[in-house]
């Protein structure tokens, strides 16, 4: 498996985007830092971005490299190697490679800026760390809806309606129940919603990280409540487990079964 | 060894294989899989490989089940019917990956020379002509010395003195004792070529014999006009209210055109 990581990695990191991707980071979090000087401030710009871009970007990403990667893959699978060899390295490239972006991206202008020394070093790593979960999810859900769907058509609408679901329209079906069902007591059902969403838990996760829980009143009681606890934390960072682990196991489980 | 038991095989409503069965046991023997297209041939062989999973039967390479296996093909040179190569890597860097991943030895220089590739080893695979490409794809299945070789329409694309060129390294091959396998429509590099010949029609095995029975049996005086009499007949006997006259036609130029 480790060769075929080291191919796919290679072949993206000689296509342009893995490094327009890199300069986008490079220069959002460096200008951030520059103009405003505040760590905290900063870190919560970026989860903004980091929590709809790293998603889209995976989904979009992660679609576009496996239709692109097709002819490699039908090469790959009259060798000697097992299926879910191939397609568990094409999806690990594509995810490290999206990863490394990320973290060298918001690292460098970070470690200039001397976080490293900083209090705010821990705030910095959850965020990355984070996000390099938010790409792990949504590359492996891409590669699935690519394996699943031989129409590429199909594939990216399929890859866009995935992320517009999490990142929009989740969130917008939350409220709208909070709101239809103000009368009742919500907390359990709120955290059961905001749990199963990636993005939604990366953003509780990080938030709570920075203390800044006060801001969202009373549910940012209860989820500090919630996260705050051994329970609660292993609860949340066992469903992101959850999260990543599914599609690699549904990539290989599809990849078993498919006609090439 | 390769056996085939009871092999069926749909595409949604589309049944390819029909219950194939099929052993071939002999080593040194070039055999020809033959049918007009759509009659399962490539579906057949990608099967073998594993990349098409059969609805039903089993097959087996050397008495083991190959079903989830994959160390087997290890001891199967393919060549797919269309060259399809990822665009932006250049040849050798190509068949350096190839050779990396798969590691053994390999004789991917002796076949570069063959077909005289030396001066597109620094092209990309997407710049290439089309028989270019085949030379490509030939060198990359036959570079390591398997004693299964399958070749699904080695000719498409090749010029005079590359089809020599494969002629003859086909018959190397034989005479190395391995077992090959090729898919073609060119009835004349069957007839040179081939030991015997298996006719799939509609999923099904219709014939299989040499080349002397064929003609024999359908008292033709070439391969061609044998392979036309039996689709023809084929075409009679179905209901003919349902077999159109262009169906016929189109096979018939299509096997005069091949």
């Amino acid at each position: 498996m480790l060769k075929i990581l080291k191919y796919s990695t290679y072949d993206l990191l000689r296509s342009r985007w893995a490094y327009l991707y890199l300069a986008f980071f490079l220069l959002f979090s460096g200008g951030l830092l520059y103009l405003s000087g505040d760590v905290s401030k900063v870190v919560i710009s970026l989860m903004n971005v980091i929590l709809i871009l790293c998603p889209l970007i995976a989904t979009m990403f992660g679609v576009m490299y496996y239709y692109n990667s097709r002819e490699f893959t039908e090469l790959l699978l009259a060798q000697p190697i097992r299926r879910r060899t191939i397609f568990w390295g094409q999806y690990l490239g594509l995810a490290i490679s999206l990863s490394v972006s990320l973290v060298i991206g918001i690292g460098i202008p970070f470690v200039a800026y001397g976080i490293l020394h900083g209090p705010e070093i821990w705030n910095f790593f959850t965020l990355i760390s984070n996000g390099v979960l938010l790409t792990f999810i949504f590359s492996g859900l891409a590669f699935l809806i690519g394996l699943k769907n031989e129409n590429k058509i199909r594939g990216f609408g399929l890859a866009i309606v995935l992320w517009l679901f999490f990142a929009v329209v989740y969130d917008g079906l939350f409220l709208l129940s909070l709101i239809l069902f103000k009368e009742y007591p919500l907390e359990g059902f709120s955290l059961a919603a905001t749990v199963l969403n990636p993005i939604d838990l990366s953003r509780i996760m990080i938030l709570l990280k920075l203390d800044i829980s006060a801001l969202m009143g009373y549910t940012g009681a209860v989820f500090q409540k919630f996260l705050g606890t051994a329970l609660g934390m292993g609860l949340s960072l066992l469903t992101l487990a959850l999260w990543t682990g599914l599609p690699v196991w549904a990539i290989q489980r599809a990849a078993k079964q498919k006609d090439f | 060894m390769i056996e085939f038991k009871n092999i069926e095989k749909a595409f949604g409503k589309n049944e390819v294989l029909q219950g194939i069965d099929l052993r071939f046991t002999q080593t040194g023997r070039i055999s020809a899989v033959l049918g007009p297209n759509g009659s399962g041939k490539t579906t057949l062989i990608k099967s073998l490989l594993g990349m098409v999973l059969p609805d039903e039967g089993s097959i087996e390479v050397n008495g083991q089940p190959i079903r989830r296996e994959w160390a087997y093909r290890n001891q199967i040179d393919y060549l797919p019917q269309i060259a399809r190569f990822p665009e932006n890597l250049r040849v050798a860097e190509l068949l350096r990956m190839i050779k990396d991943i798969r590691g053994g030895a390999s004789r991917d220089e002796e076949l570069i020379e063959r077909f005289g590739l030396q001066p597109f080893l620094d092209k990309r695979l997407g710049t290439l002509s089309g028989g270019t490409k085949q030379k490509v794809n030939l060198t990359l299945a036959l570079m390591y010395d398997s004693p299964i070789v399958i070749l699904d329409e080695p000719t498409s694309g090749l010029d005079p003195v590359a089809m020599i060129q494969l002629k003859e390294l086909i018959r190397q091959e034989k005479e190395h004792g391995k077992m090959v396998l090729i898919t073609t429509h060119i009835m004349s590099f069957v007839e040179e070529m081939a030991d015997e010949i298996v006719f799939l029609l509609d999923g099904r095995i219709y014939f299989r014999g040499s080349v002397a029975e064929i003609k024999t049996q359908h008292q033709a005086e070439g391969l061609e006009e044998a392979i036309a009499g039996i689709l023809k007949g084929q075409l009679a006997t179905a209901n003919r209210s349902v077999a159109p006259k262009s169906a016929l036609q189109s096979i018939m130029s299509h096997l005069q055109t091949a």
